[in-house]
This record gives structure tokens, C-alpha cells and sequence, in this order.
């Protein structure tokens, strides 16, 4: 250990520095600490962007690295999601009803009945459904968003990567996995309000004094403080022999194993941590956002996250980071209307309703000519290059790196 | 007008036996006949006629009928308010309103009876009640009416609402029945009538036995308020028609519901409930205080007892019943099941006959279940075909298939703006289809899948970015809202082969496209060189290659025929689903499925898969018909263990054909 970690991997550094700017920019730039140049919505969708880059590593730790396609890493994000989302609710409608309470104080059964029937008086019934068992905790709430997403990750990966599944096979396993958790919790009578989903996530009990203003700027400090450890993290589980091993895994799997590597423990457990971290992405998002309903965990989504990663350049924590921040803030200018149309004299291209096409084509072009993506650019300005394998990848694998994604 | 001459004339000339080429000569005789029978009864009951209420109504109504030939008409004209009061003589014509004047009619023997100004007449209006009995008892004149759709009105009104005073006219109206149908349809209703009414308990056993195991819905609909009960409580042994005597504590009849029971039947006081007791106690707040205790101790339930308890003692509240009284008031009651229905004998043939129905009815229920397992099934295997013979011979999964079907559907819609006529439509809207998806399918094969060869993550992907290319592209041109694609006439409806089995025809014909299909594509892979050139690229592409086989060519026609049978799967679901820019995207996930658990390489595969994911489907919507959500989510859970025993699907390549 002559080197340090931070010294042999200077692209963390560059990427905390960044990151830690660009918080302090907003901050100053936002409504409630500086400037009032950033307006407070604005302030939540970039938050919101920090924590889709977050499971973007995620994403990228699993793919990039793993090579295990995965379509349904949202279902880990929604989840996230939920459990946080159980608690704010229940805490902010207890904190309604005991305010509305005259006359006599509630007993517990009354209190709990009562929120029962503010929350679930949309899907019809009044009786406090049994996962809701500890909503009225918040550290019980906050460990279940570890908790419900890991064992999920845990037990279905064991049983996938067990019986061998690769692969495409895998990945149509983990898009039926996400599209099974959708239409479960689509159901009335999940428990978790059907397609109504959980709202009024943004209002925090006991911060309400704060205002929408300070909290964004607090859910940014977080999201962004949540994005730096867990580059970290992640960075630091890449660079060692737990790294070198995951691309080998990637790339050439069988040789792993008659290596004597524990092939299926290792995808076990990455995948698993890249579920615990795309649950507490999940966890910082929803209260931005407000809402979360099962159409948030449709296979679609996690597609999508892999298009951003794949735009970005995987097989590298900044490529994938950049790519969600890139296309998911792009994608929001051109579909929220204020992109100006294009007028092609015979026709008026108006982004909203083509911003998809354009979308899904330019993904179809990056697959087709440039696998590295937009972190391509950057190794043509630092004059990388490609090895020279003869069109060869990096081995046998349907997840292996091709030679023109690979670096020397 | 016309239609009540035709009737009197009818009734005329069955009632006078006289040639009918003296018809004219015939008016004075007829004048003549009726003046004892019918024209007696309207003028003795004028008031109450025009001035009919539904309660005193009935024995006018019963006389009218009885009186003879004319009266069928005459009710018929009274319940339509064609009948007028002439308010000088009180007499009742049948009246047409014309400009300021009434034309008046006889209402017996038709003969003209001039007319009179708007004043002296009061239009006779009777109200749905009336006109309800009055209809009731028409109903025995029109089921020996010479019009046979009177007589099938008359029937469908009886099943409707039938009563007891239908039995005899229609027992006596089952003998001169001339049409065969007919007579069955009487002899049914008449049967399922003494069920209901009948007058001893000996006919309407045999009525009851009569019917077997009859699946009809009319049958079970009779039996099912015969069995009907409710919960009574008695003081002693329980009397009436008993079901079943009910133990309080046991087999789901529990001591609160006894409790409740009591407290419906007046024979208890209602127990204080928890609102209540919130309500009276805050009734009661003196100074932050509820009878000397503080209000915010009031949230524990004892304490609130206490507070009550203080103020029941004080007479500020009426006592409430404690649970030894309720105990206690419950074990002095029996309880039982008591059937409405008060004659045993009927009961338990009824209770019999309902079983052996129910029992034919849950097979009949396995057999629909299965008729619909197997159409969603067809409609699986017409959607995972085409992608199951691109990933077996490409290795690709294709995320634009779901595109594919969609671009079928609204082909066919296209080709319905041109074509109107719907059969020819369709004829040439299945080919059209192909041939579009077929060339989409070939350019796609061209432009992006080759340049990614032995890349099937990356395929995948890149499919999925033409997908949702594509999805936006169809809102853009076709609008967010459903395009029909209408069926053609001759595949309107279902077959039906009772009351619980039926299928609609589109799902035969899809059946039989699914069919169709298979037979073709078991023909092309096994006897054609295209399909032997494919087979043998399949398993071994460098092998088939250095053997003269050009494996791009196979490829793209293989990914062009695949798409072009997702094209035509898309025309045929188009033809039940709304056409939308989702549609194909709702079954791809489905489709997946059936090639993941089907297997690839072999046609075998995906027909067990789309067998198997459409069975279970149906099947577990069977055990929770209310949920359809749950259903898909178990079925997907199903298949991902299923995945564990057999990862390669259920017919799997082996050997060197399967690469590993």
C-alpha cells in the first residue's frame, strides 16, 4: 500500500469536488439560503436528479461492472419509496387528526382508527392493513427501506443466480420480477392504496415550520451527501480484487469459476448492495417528488435507467452518473413544453410529442456507434484508446465489454 | 287503431260462426250480442273505469276479462289511455283526438258513434299500477293469441313477472298450442310457474323433480328464493320451516351476532358502543371534566368505562347492558335458520334439486374455464411466435415486438378507412399486415440488429430504443385515443351451449388462426429448404455457414417472418382490444414469458409456454374472480420458480444444439 486510494483513483476526487461545488452553487442560488435565483421547484428536480445518478451507480455497479442486465432495479427504488413514504404519511395524517380532535382525547384504538380511515378511506376500506405495523416509527421505517428491498434482492437473487439464469434470461426474469411487485401493489387491497399510490410526501411532520423553500435545499444537501458516499463506496469496491473480480465475471464467467471463485456469492452480494443502494436513492427521491404510485416501478423505468447508463458510458461510476443527470434533466426540458419548437417549414416538430422519437433513436445510434457513450468524449480528449483485440470482446459473456467500450 | 280493429274482428268472427262474405250484414247481430255481456259490465263499473285505483281496481278488471269476447281489446285500449268519458251519459267510447273535436268509437262493436267537442269528453288515464294488473290479465288473452311474437311477448312478460293467477290460463293454453317451440317454452314456464305458486306441495315437487339437473338460469332463479332463509331468534323451540338450528359460539355464528340478532328483533336492549359511549360521555363535560375525571385521562378506555359507570350512577345516562347480561340474555334465546318458504316437502326438494344443479354447474364453470384457458393461450401463442423464432434462431430478444403487433392493428385500421366492407377488409387486411410488419421487421434486421451480432444485451437495448421510437411514432400519427377495428358481422356474438358455457366468436376464430399458424410453420420448418436452412442455423450457425447456408440471409428473413406473424396476431387482437399505441406493449411482458418458459428452438416449446401461462392465468382468476392484478402477479411469481427447475424452458435444446 505505497499509494493511497484517493490518489490512485484521482477521477473520485474530481467527482467529490464537483459534486460539492455544484450543492454549494445551488445553495447560494436557491430561494432560502442566497440568491433567489434557483426557484424552489427547480431546487427539488435537481435533488430528484442527484438521486436517480445515485441509482444510476447502482445500476452501473450491477451492469457495467457485473454484467448482469437488470430491468428491474426501480422495483428496489420504489420500495424505498414506499417504506419512507409509509411513515411520513402515517405521521402527517396522525398529526391532522389529533389537531381536528375535540372533546374527549382519542384512545389509541380510536386514533388509529381514525388514521386508518383518512388514509384509506380512497380504496374503500378503514381497517389498518398488518405491513403498516410500524409506520408510526420513523427508525423502524428507515430500517425497513433497507430491510424490504434487501431480502427481496436477497431471495430473488439466490434463486435466480443459484439455477444459473444469464443473460438475457435474467434480464426477462428481473423485468417479470418488477412488472409482479406493479401490478401487485396496483391491487386495492395490497395495503399500499392500489393505483391512488402514497401522497403529500413532500409535507415533512414536525418541519413544517421549515417550509417548502428550506427543505428542498436540505433534501438537496442530502441527496447529494447520499451521491458522495456511495461514489465512494462504490469506487472503492471497484478499484480492489473485489473489482478486478467483478469484471472478470463479467467478461468471462466460467473461467472465474474454475478459477475457485464463488462466482454466484459475488453476483449475490453485488446485487444485493446495488438493491440497498437504489432502495435509499428511493427513500430521498419520493419525498421530493411528493407522490409515489406502483406506475413508478413499471418495467419501463427501470429500462430507461438502463438507457441512461448506457448513455452515460458504463463500466464507469462518472459515466453513469453523468448519463442520468444528462438525459433525465434533458428529457425534462424537451417534455416540459418550454423546449422551443422546431419549424421545418412544412412541418412545426413540437419536443413534447417527438422529444421520445428523438430520444429513442439517439439511444439506438449510441448502442450502434459509440458503446462508450458520452464518457467517450471525454477519452478522446484525454487521447485514450481502445486495445487492439481485433474486434474481439473482452470474452466470452453476453454482459462482457466490447473491445471499443474497453479501455487499455 | 287499426291493430284493436283487426283484434275485434279476429274475435268477432271466432265468436259468431257466420260466412265472412256477409261481414256486412253482420254489424246489427253483433250490436246485439255483447249488450248483456260486456257492454253490461263497462257501463256498471263507468266509475271506476275512468276513475281507476289500483287497490279497488282488481275485481272490475277480473269481470272485464271475464265477460267475453271484445274485452281483450278493450283492456288493451285502456291501459294504452285510448279510452274517453263522455261526461254527459258518463258513457265510455274509445276516443282519437282530432283538432278541437274527439272522434268517438264504440268500444265494443267499433261502430262510429260521431264526434264530440274537446269539453264533454275526460280522457281516461291510468296509472302504471293499473295498467300493470291490467296487463297481467291481457297476458291470458295473449297466450292464445293467433300472432305468434303476441304469444312470445306473453311468455317473456309471464318469466318477468309471473304470479299465481297465470297458472290456469296457461295450463289451459299449452293444449292448443299449435307451435312446437312454443308449446315446450309454456310447458317450462308453466312448470317453473307451479314451482314458485303452485297451489299443493305434491305439484310443486314434481314440478321441482321434473326439471333433473337443468342447467337454466330461469330454473335456479325459481329454486333460489325457495331455499332463501333468514335468522330468526325464538324465546323457546324454534317453529316454522327450520334450515338449520344455530348454536351461539359455533360453526361461524358467533355470540355477537346472536346479540345482534336479539337487538334487531326488539327482544334486547343495543349495546353501548364505543362512539356511543364517546358521544354521551362528551355530552357530559363539566369544567374539563367528565363526572369528576379529567379529560385527558379520558384516553384509556377503562377509565372512560369509569366515567360512564359514575355517570349511570348519577341518572345522567341510560344504563347500559354489562357483559354478563349480554351473556346471559344470549344463552336464554335459541336460534335458527328458518326457511321463508313454509312447506318442508318443497324446501328439500328444492335444497336437493340446487345441489345436483350445482354440482353440473361447477363442471359446466371447468369446462368455460378451460374454452377460456385455451383462447388466451391461442392469443399468447399468436403473440410469443413470432418472437420465440427470432430469439431461437438469433439468440435476440426483440423489445419492438410489442411494436410489431401494434403497427398489425392499426394496418387493419388503415386498410377499414379504405375498405368498408368489413369481411373483405380483414381478408385484406391479414396479408397487408404481414407484408408491413415484414418489411419493418426486415429493415430493422438490416439496420441496427446485424451490426450487433452475438451482442443480445446490447440487442436488446437497442430494440428498446426503436420501441419506444416507434410507440411515440403511432401516437403521433394515430392520436392517444382507441381506433376501432370492427369485426365483421358474421363474427358478431357466441356460440352458446348453455346457459353457463359460451365463446364468443372471435375468440374461435383467433383459436383457429393460432391453429392455422402452427400448421404453417410446422410445414415451412420441416418440409420446405427455408425451414431446413433455418433449423440449421439455429443450432449451429458457423457449422450451417460452411455448409453453403448464407446465415444473414436466414437471419433476416427469420426476423422478417417473425415480425410479419406478430403483424397479423396484432390485426387479430385489434379485432376484441382497443386499438391503441399501447396495445402490443400489454402482452409483450406476457409473450416473454411464454418463450422464457416454452423454451426456444422449437415450436413444441412455445405452444406447451403459451399453454401453460394462459392456463394458469385463467385458472388462478378462477380461485379470485374479483382480481384479475392478483392473478397476473401469482402467475408471474409461478413462473419465476419455475424457472429454477427447468432454467432453459420446458422443451430445451440438447446437447451441441443447445451452445452451452
Amino acid at each position: 500500500m505505497t499509494q493511497g486510494f484517493l490518489s490512485k483513483n484521482p477521477s473520485v476526487l474530481i467527482f467529490l469536488s464537483a459534486l460539492a461545488l455544484f450543492t454549494l452553487v445551488i445553495t447560494f442560488l436557491s430561494n432560502a439560503y442566497g440568491a433567489e435565483l434557483i426557484s424552489t421547484s427547480m431546487v427539488k428536480t435537481l435533488g430528484k436528479t442527484l438521486c436517480l445518478c445515485l441509482i444510476a451507480i447502482a445500476m452501473d455497479l450491477v451492469w457495467g461492472y457485473m454484467g448482469i442486465l437488470s430491468l428491474g432495479h426501480f422495483a428496489f427504488f420504489g420500495l424505498g419509496g414506499y417504506m419512507v413514504g409509509m411513515w411520513l404519511m402515517y405521521a402527517r395524517t396522525r398529526d391532522i387528526v389529533l389537531q381536528s380532535n375535540a372533546g374527549l382525547p382519542l384512545t389509541p384504538q380510536e386514533l388509529s382508527d381514525a388514521i386508518a380511515s383518512q388514509i384509506f378511506g380512497v380504496v374503500g376500506t378503514s381497517e389498518l392493513p398488518a405491513i403498516w405495523a410500524f409506520a408510526g416509527s420513523l427508525p423502524a421505517q428507515l430500517a425497513l427501506v433497507l430491510l424490504v428491498p434487501g431480502l427481496l434482492a436477497l431471495v430473488f437473487g439466490w434463486l435466480a443466480f443459484r439455477s444459473r439464469v444469464t443473460g438475457v434470461y435474467l434480464s426477462i426474469l428481473t423485468q417479470a420480477m418488477t412488472l409482479a411487485l406493479a401490478l401487485y401493489l396496483f391491487q386495492n387491497d395490497s395495503g399500499l392504496r392500489g393505483n391512488n399510490g402514497l401522497s403529500g410526501l413532500q409535507n415533512i411532520p414536525g418541519l413544517a415550520w421549515a417550509g417548502q423553500d428550506r427543505l428542498s435545499v436540505w433534501f438537496l444537501w442530502a441527496s447529494a451527501l447520499a451521491l458522495g458516499l456511495c461514489y465512494l463506496a462504490a469506487a472503492f469496491t471497484v478499484s480492489g480484487k473485489f473489482g478486478s473480480v467483478m469484471r472478470a465475471i463479467r467478461d468471462d464467467e466460467a473461467r472465474v469459476r474454475f478459477l475457485g471463485y464463488p462466482v454466484e456469492g459475488y453476483k449475490l452480494f453485488v446485487f444485493t448492495l446495488t438493491a440497498l443502494i437504489a432502495a435509499i436513492a428511493g427513500a430521498l427521491y419520493y419525498p421530493q417528488a411528493g407522490i409515489i404510485n406502483p406506475a413508478e416501478i413499471a418495467p419501463i423505468a427501470s429500462i430507461y435507467l438502463a438507457v441512461w447508463v448506457a448513455i452515460g458510458g458504463r463500466g464507469r461510476l462518472w459515466g453513469a452518473v453523468f448519463g442520468a443527470a444528462f438525459v433525465s434533466l434533458v428529457s425534462t426540458w424537451f417534455t416540459g413544453g418550454r423546449a422551443p419548437d422546431l419549424n421545418l417549414g412544412f412541418y412545426t416538430v413540437k419536443w413534447v410529442d417527438w422529444w421520445q422519437v428523438l430520444l429513442g433513436l439517439s439511444f439506438v445510434m449510441v448502442t450502434l456507434f459509440a458503446p462508450k457513450g458520452l464518457s467517450g468524449l471525454v477519452d478522446l480528449l484525454d487521447g485514450l484508446r481502445p486495445p487492439q483485440r481485433r474486434g474481439a470482446p473482452l470474452g466470452p459473456n453476453e454482459g462482457a465489454l466490447q473491445e471499443r467500450e474497453a479501455q487499455e | 287503431m287499426r291493430r284493436l280493429f283487426l283484434a275485434l274482428a279476429a274475435s268477432l268472427a271466432l265468436a259468431i260462426p257466420a260466412p265472412a262474405q256477409e261481414a256486412p250484414d253482420l254489424s246489427p247481430a253483433v250490436a246485439e250480442a255483447p249488450i248483456s255481456g260486456l257492454a253490461a259490465v263497462i257501463a256498471e263499473n263507468a266509475k271506476a273505469i275512468a276513475k281507476p285505483s289500483r287497490k279497488t281496481i282488481g275485481p272490475v278488471i277480473g269481470a272485464i276479462s271475464a265477460a267475453g269476447p271484445g274485452a281483450p281489446a278493450f283492456l288493451e285500449a285502456w291501459a294504452d289511455k285510448r279510452l274517453g268519458q263522455r261526461k254527459s251519459d258518463k258513457a265510455i267510447f274509445l276516443v282519437d283526438r282530432q283538432g278541437d273535436n274527439y272522434r268517438l268509437v264504440d268500444p265494443i262493436t267499433g261502430a262510429d258513434a260521431g264526434e264530440a267537442p274537446r269539453k264533454q269528453i275526460s280522457e281516461i288515464k291510468p296509472n302504471a299500477g293499473v295498467r300493470g294488473l291490467i296487463a297481467a290479465a291481457l297476458i291470458k288473452f295473449q297466450l292464445s293469441d293467433p300472432d305468434i311474437s303476441k304469444r312470445q311477448d306473453a311468455l317473456v312478460a309471464l318469466a318477468r313477472d309471473g304470479g299465481p293467477q297465470h297458472i290456469a290460463p296457461l295450463a289451459a293454453s299449452i293444449a292448443a298450442e299449435p307451435d312446437a317451440e312454443i308449446k315446450a317454452q309454456k310447458e317450462r314456464m308453466l312448470a317453473l310457474l307451479t314451482i314458485r305458486f303452485g297451489e299443493n306441495a305434491t305439484d310443486r315437487v314434481a314440478a321441482i323433480e321434473s326439471f333433473g339437473a337443468d342447467l337454466g338460469l330461469d330454473f335456479r332463479a325459481s329454486l333460489n328464493p325457495l331455499v332463501a332463509t333468514t335468522r330468526r331468534a325464538f324465546d323457546g323451540a324454534p317453529t316454522g320451516n327450520v334450515a338449520t338450528e344455530l348454536r351461539p359460539g359455533k360453526d361461524g355464528f358467533t355470540a355477537e351476532e346472536a346479540y345482534d340478532l336479539l337487538v334487531a328483533e326488539n327482544r334486547a336492549p343495543a349495546r353501548l358502543d364505543r362512539a356511543d359511549l364517546r358521544a354521551a360521555l362528551e355530552a357530559h363535560i363539566e369544567k374539563g371534566a367528565v363526572a369528576g375525571i379529567p379529560l385527558a385521562e379520558l384516553d384509556v378506555p377503562a377509565r372512560r368505562d369509569e366515567a360512564y359507570d359514575a355517570l349511570e350512577a348519577a341518572g345522567l345516562v341510560p344504563a347500559a347492558a354489562t357483559d354478563a347480561e349480554v351473556a346471559q340474555t344470549v344463552a336464554a334465546h335459541r336460534y335458527a335458520e328458518i326457511y321463508a318458504e313454509p312447506d318442508a316437502a318443497v324446501t328439500t326438494a328444492a335444497a336437493a334439486a340446487l345441489k345436483s344443479v350445482s354440482l353440473k354447474v361447477n363442471a359446466m364453470q371447468g369446462a368455460d374455464l378451460a374454452l377460456d384457458a385455451l383462447s388466451l393461450a391461442s392469443i399468447y401463442f399468436l403473440a410469443a411466435i413470432g418472437l420465440a423464432v427470432t430469439f431461437g434462431v438469433m439468440r435476440v430478444i426483440n423489445m419492438a415486438h410489442g411494436e410489431f403487433i401494434t403497427m398489425g392493428a392499426y394496418t387493419g385500421y388503415v386498410v377499414q378507412l379504405y375498405i368498408a366492407d368489413y369481411t373483405l377488409s380483414i381478408l385484406v387486411a391479414l396479408p397487408l399486415a404481414f407484408a408491413v410488419t415484414f418489411a419493418a421487421g426486415v429493415a430493422m434486421e438490416r439496420l441496427v440488429i446485424r451490426h450487433l451480432v452475438r451482442r443480445p444485451l446490447e440487442t436488446l437495448l437497442a430494440t428498446f430504443g426503436i420501441s419506444i421510437a416507434l410507440q411515440q411514432l403511432f401516437k403521433n400519427i394515430f392520436g392517444t385515443q382507441a381506433r376501432p377495428l370492427t369485426a365483421p358481422e358474421w363474427l358478431d356474438g357466441a356460440w352458446v351451449l348453455n346457459d353457463v358455457v359460451s365463446i364468443s366468436y372471435i375468440r374461435i376464430a383467433i383459436f383457429v388462426l393460432a391453429l392455422v399458424f402452427l400448421g404453417l410453420f410446422l410445414f415451412v420448418m420441416s418440409r420446405t429448404r427455408l425451414g431446413l436452412e433455418v433449423r440449421a442455423v439455429t443450432q449451429n450457425p458457423s457449422m450451417a455457414a460452411s455448409m453453403g447456408i448464407n446465415p444473414d440471409k436466414i437471419n433476416m428473413l427469420t426476423f422478417g417472418l417473425g415480425s410479419g406473424i406478430a403483424g397479423i396476431a396484432g390485426v387479430a387482437i385489434g379485432l376484441f382490444a382497443k386499438v391503441t399505441s399501447e396495445l402490443g406493449a400489454d402482452y409483450i411482458v406476457q409473450s416473454f414469458m411464454t418463450v422464457v418458459v416454452g423454451g426456444v428452438g422449437n415450436i413444441w416449446g412455445t405452444l406447451a409456454g403459451a399453454s401453460l401461462v394462459g392456463g394458469l392465468q385463467k385458472g388462478i382468476e378462477a380461485l379470485n374472480p374479483s382480481n384479475t392484478l392478483a392473478a397476473q402477479t401469482y402467475m408471474i411469481l409461478f413462473i419465476i420458480i419455475f424457472i429454477q427447475f427447468r432454467p432453459r424452458g420446458i422443451i430445451a435444446l440438447k446437447g451441441r444444439a443447445a451452445g452451452d
